[in-house]
């Protein structure tokens, strides 16, 4: 069997890392966070601190695993077998992260196209809500009156902020293919801001609907979708936004050459699926 | 050929790798880390089991002799989750941790600190499950979930804190299930001895490769489902509540699809090693392997858009239950090719009867059992009889029970020589078979009886017509429950020592896992093999 060894494409070692207490430390960070926050919405003393405790130990986990991870490619730890591995992980995730939102966007179409519907076209002598009529944007048949959130106003300049967002990030992948290190940067750098500003002004919508339009997470489906779906995508930006940070400052300080920039390109994925969740968004939560 | 790599080995520092309890919580090893997830699924088996038997113990008679009520639907409901989440998907992940490596010729996982992550998420998960009924002891809360595993709105919306640490366990098991999955598909994909294509893959790691797909495909739906459900608990949402215009009806359709892939996610690493194992103890070839490997794919397809039939009495209108009855039904057919499959497998083999082709041919005549009466519950016109009886009861039992964790202890017994280098006591193994096989038609043959009779699922009391055949059914689990004793003896008496495994282990096997010595080498693949397939 020895001799046909040559021959692999593989013929190199896969790189299995030592020993590490991260993945054990990150567990235990999830389980306090989780059981804070339990704690806390059923309103026991301590929720808050063991919340804060589970935050801090995630929160140093990722820098040092990551950390590791940074180190090790920088060292040569990783030929493009292991490079590989990372881009299926990373393709990967981004499916799941899409089925996640999936399930949110099912829940609008749900209760757009069949409960909304249902509940006003019952028969009048079997509802407990006669008179609803039913349409959208609905809080539903006990559901409090708002005003729902416009299209074109602030959501419109969110949706430029993003595709222009997208652009830059592009043309920073450009300027590193063709080694142009300060194009790199530059659009990394302006990527970065527009994702900030994109979240500035989603802060100030959310203050507006609540103070101004009566648009809460309570009232009704509209509500409840619009706050759960925006929400999430604005988590989502939020991570993206960090990790672009944390490869805008690997840029400066020289990582990635027009070969070897997994982290980059994994990072411009997310970001770019962020970007469709928010089109798709925009037309049947804004638009539509 | 192992050693000569070793020498090799540029890192050279393994022999610096923590030992005692360091070595399991730091491992990257994915044979260490199959050996967790094998061992935390034989001890949560045993948890889940207990629970049940408690139940049996308050249904062997009618009226309340042992428990309030509340708690018995604290019983069921986490006995579920934890027989499916913390017993049997953890058994075949570390299967796949151990096995996916050795069968194609990998080094180790793809991504090996995640992978132990993936292990490590599984104890707070199943802290945070079980922990309401220790802080109900002490005055906290009102115990553990007590809404059934499925967790249906309005009841989940309205019950106690237990609700809300099963929300956040399934979240912790989802995150564990997703990156256990990346990393199966990543290995699988880009970790082959060359010379393997997909299609000459092994059929355990195609059944792993449909699992993992539909992993990622639907878990992500059911932690978005409970998510909502702790909105609508906590934060005033209305997803699940008709005053908002929401449905609860709404929550059954988000849980069931993720919830019926999850059928074929806990079968298909089974349907994986049965041929495998049919194969070796008839000493011939499997039949239909590619027929196989298609039967998987559709069932994986067609298992993700049939998801209503867990609910066709709701109130789904007319066309969606013939839509969900046609689909479910079709099912059958792929299901059907992989029974011929493994009956030709075995026709005219030259067959000997060693524990693990008992398991598998009892799995083959009980798991036919629950297929056929699956097709009797599709059936919209007769499920509006069946449904929410014991009949389902039973139904899902013979397909989880045999299907799944006896298609775990089929995998355990072949295997088991080959991981510690042992051979298991035959005597033992046979004793375990026979009595499991017989305690559990005597548990839940009497079911669908019941079922069929009237008797309806998650009720601590029933009428005394009832009476007879729920005391066999009793008499059935205990002596179920206890013979699984025999099974952790015999595992432990294998890992302590035992007539030494040759490296093929058994007489038919083919396969490059079985090149490999018993047990293999900390490092198994460490350069790869040339697939000769």
């Amino acid at each position: 069997m020895n001799a046909s060894h040559a021959s692999t494409p593989h013929a190199g070692h896969y790189y299995v890392p030592q020993p590490s207490l991260y993945p054990v430390f990150l567990s235990g960070g999830m389980f306090l966070l989780a059981l804070g926050f339990i704690l806390l919405m059923n309103k026991f003393a301590p929720g808050p601190w063991v919340m804060t405790a589970g935050a801090a130990v995630i929160i140093f986990v990722l820098f040092r695993w990551f950390g590791a991870v940074i180190g090790e490619n920088q060292r040569g730890a990783y030929t493009d077998w292991e490079d590989q591995s990372f881009r299926q992980g990373m393709v990967w995730f981004i499916g799941s992260e899409v089925m996640f939102f999936a399930a949110f966007f099912a829940a609008l179409f749900y209760c757009r196209t069949i409960s909304v519907p249902a509940l006003a076209g019952m028969d009048p002598l079997f509802t407990l809500y006669q008179g609803y009529a039913g349409g959208w944007p609905t809080s539903g048949p006990k559901g409090a009156s708002f005003t729902p959130m416009g299209a074109w106003g602030i959501p419109a300049i969110n949706t430029a902020l993003l595709l222009t967002s997208g652009v830059t990030l592009t043309w920073a992948h450009w300027g590193l293919m063709k080694d142009k290190r300060s194009q790199l940067n530059l659009g990394l750098i302006l990527t970065v801001l527009l994702g900030v500003i994109f979240l500035g002004f989603q802060a100030y919508e959310y203050h507006h609907a609540y103070t101004e339009l009566g648009l809460t997470m309570g009232a009704g489906v509209y509500g409840a979708t619009f706050f759960m779906l925006t929400g999430f995508h604005g988590f989502h930006v939020t991570l993206g936004a960090i990790m672009l940070a944390v490869v805008a400052g690997r840029s400066l300080s020289g990582h990635f050459d027009s070969k070897r920039h997994f982290a980059f390109e994994a990072v411009a994925w997310y970001w770019h699926f962020v970007d469709v969740v928010w089109l798709l968004l925009f037309v049947v939560i804004y638009w539509l | 050929m192992n050693t000569a790599t070793h020498a090799l080995d540029p890192h050279g520092a393994h022999a610096a790798a923590p030992t005692g309890i360091l070595r399991w919580l730091t491992t990257t090893n994915h044979k260490d880390i199959g050996t967790m997830y094998m061992t935390f699924s034989l001890l949560m088996f045993f948890v889940g089991g207990a629970m049940i038997l408690a139940v049996r113990a308050e249904l062997f008679q009618p009226g309340l002799q042992l428990m309030k009520p509340e708690f018995f639907n604290q019983l069921i409901g986490v006995h579920a989750l934890v027989m499916i989440f913390a017993a049997l998907m953890p058994a075949a992940t570390g299967f796949a941790n151990w096995m996916i490596p050795l069968m194609i010729g990998a080094p180790d996982m793809a991504l090996p600190r995640l992978n132990n992550w993936g292990f490590w998420l599984l104890p707070p998960a199943a802290i945070l499950l079980t922990l309401p009924f220790v802080l109900a002891l002490f005055g906290i809360g009102d115990g553990a979930v007590a809404t059934g595993w499925t967790l249906y709105a309005p009841l989940s919306v309205q019950g106690g804190i237990g609700v809300d640490f099963a929300i956040f366990a399934i979240h912790i098991l989802g995150v564990s299930s997703i990156m256990g999955s990346i990393n199966i598909i990543a290995t699988i994909l880009n970790m082959r001895a060359p010379g393997m294509t997909l299609m000459q893959m092994p059929l355990f790691c195609w059944g792993w490769l449909v699992t993992a797909v539909l992993l990622i495909i639907t878990l992500p739906v059911l932690a978005g489902g409970v998510t909502m459900l702790l909105t609508d608990r906590h934060f005033g949402t209305h997803f699940f509540d008709a005053a908002g215009g929401g449905d609860p009806i709404l929550f059954q359709h988000l849980f069931w699809f993720f919830g019926h892939p999850e059928v074929y996610i806990l079968l298909l690493p089974v349907w994986g090693l049965m041929p495998h194992v049919l194969s070796t103890f008839t000493r011939k070839p499997t039949y239909g392997h590619t027929a196989q490997v298609w039967s998987f794919i559709a069932i994986g397809v067609l298992g993700l858009v049939v998801w209503a039939h867990h609910f066709l009495t709701a109130g789904l209108p007319v066309p969606a239950l013939l839509y969900f009855m046609y689909s479910t039904m079709s099912i059958s057919l792929p299901l059907a090719v992989l029974f011929f499959c493994w009956i030709a497998t075995m026709w005219r083999g030259a067959m000997s009867f060693e524990t693990p082709m008992l398991f598998a041919v009892g799995f083959i005549v009980l798991f036919g059992i629950a297929g056929l009466t699956g097709l009797v519950l599709a059936d919209v016109a007769a499920d509006a009889q069946y449904h929410h009886s014991y009949f389902v009861v039973a139904h899902f039992h013979y397909a989880l029970f045999t299907g799944g964790i006896m298609g775990v202890m089929t995998g355990v017994y072949y295997w088991l020589p080959k991981w510690t280098g042992h051979m298991y006591s035959e005597k033992l193994g046979k004793l375990h078979f026979w009595l499991t096989v017989v305690s559990f038609n005597l548990t839940f043959m009497p079911q669908f009886f019941l079922g069929l009779a009237g008797m309806p699922r998650r009720i601590p009391d029933y009428a005394l017509q009832f009476a007879e055949f729920n005391a066999i059914s009793t008499v059935g689990s205990f002596i179920l429950g206890l013979s699984q004793l025999i099974f952790a003896y015999n595992i432990w008496r294998c890992v302590k020592g035992g007539e030494k495994a040759s490296d093929a282990v058994w007489e038919g096997t083919s396969g490059l896992e079985w090149e490999l010595s018993s047990p293999p080498p900390h490092h198994s693949w460490e350069t790869q093999p040339v697939s000769k397939a």
